[in-house]
């Protein structure tokens, strides 16, 4: 018998992949707003898969920062571009077709390493793991964790740099 | 049958690799060079999930602290990327691959 858990994981990994395909091949729309809307339920749905993974903190940081503050980056450059340019062009059926046989080879060779591999006994899980994360980031990974603030601040700054109107 | 229905880290991992083809079939097909990061977007989640599951079926934290530095930076890199196509259409007024051939302009 299923338990619910099971339930929710089919039902949050059908909506991932669904939206995922409807956020890079919509048959309807080659809107880039409406592949950008997509791409935000995608990655909502992969914050449930997340949340039945026990990995709470990294779901709210899912939907803070990839929800939140990307796709709105991704929503202003879109607005800055022309729309209609995209829904003029033609896709060319010859290389969907050789990128779908590519894709579809590769995804063979991953599955069915992943089917071959042996399961692991069953560990024990980790429960509430905020606080172990918060304890593990600051102590055992400070070093990469400040670096990556050096990281931010210098794609701060490279951004506002390439935005300039005019390079002096 | 029930471990077959139960959802395992293959399940998960199997996820992953469906997701991860979806974003490298995007950015093979697609000449929207938005739509093309949309696709690297998708591809870094899958990693992410990927990671999720093996750090939650291996009862260990460290690949949850790898999402958060993947997180981070791909955030710092969306920021620098957009930016760069920004500064590219103002150059060209194109974000289309296929218009955007030569080396020199």
């Amino acid at each position: 018998m299923p338990q619910l858990t099971d339930l929710l994981f089919y039902g949050f990994a059908a909506l991932t992949l669904l939206f995922g395909f409807l956020c890079v091949a919509n048959p309807l729309s080659r809107n880039p707003v409406t592949s950008a809307m997509f791409l935000v339920l995608t990655i909502i749905s992969m914050a449930g898969l997340f949340i039945l993974l026990h990995a709470f903190f990294l779901a709210a940081v899912q939907v803070l920062v990839y929800a939140g503050a990307v796709m709105v980056l991704f929503l202003f450059v879109i607005m800055l571009l022309d729309l209609k340019e995209e829904e003029r062009r033609k896709l060319r059926k010859f290389t969907v077709g050789l990128g779908a046989v590519a894709v579809a080879a590769i995804a063979g060779i991953l599955i069915k390493a992943t089917l071959s591999a042996v399961p692991l006994a069953a560990g024990k899980v980790v429960e509430g793991n905020t606080k172990p994360l918060g304890v593990a980031l600051f102590t055992q990974y400070l070093l990469p964790f400040e670096i990556l603030s050096i990281l931010l601040l210098v794609a701060m700054v490279g951004v506002i740099l390439l935005s300039k109107k005019e390079l002096k | 049958m029930s471990a077959m229905i139960q959802a395992g880290l293959q399940h998960y991992l199997i996820v992953s690799v469906l997701l991860f083809s979806l974003g490298l079939f995007g950015v093979l097909a697609r000449r929207n060079l938005i739509v093309i990061y949309m696709g690297l977007e998708l591809m870094l989640n899958a990693a992410n999930l990927a990671l999720v599951a093996f750090s939650h079926f291996n009862a260990n934290l460290n690949g949850q602290v790898m999402v958060f530095f993947i997180i981070t930076v791909a955030a710092a890199e969306v920021a620098v990327g957009l930016a760069l196509i920004v500064a590219l259409y103002r150059k060209r007024s194109t974000a289309h691959v296929e218009d955007l051939t030569s080396l020199k302009y």
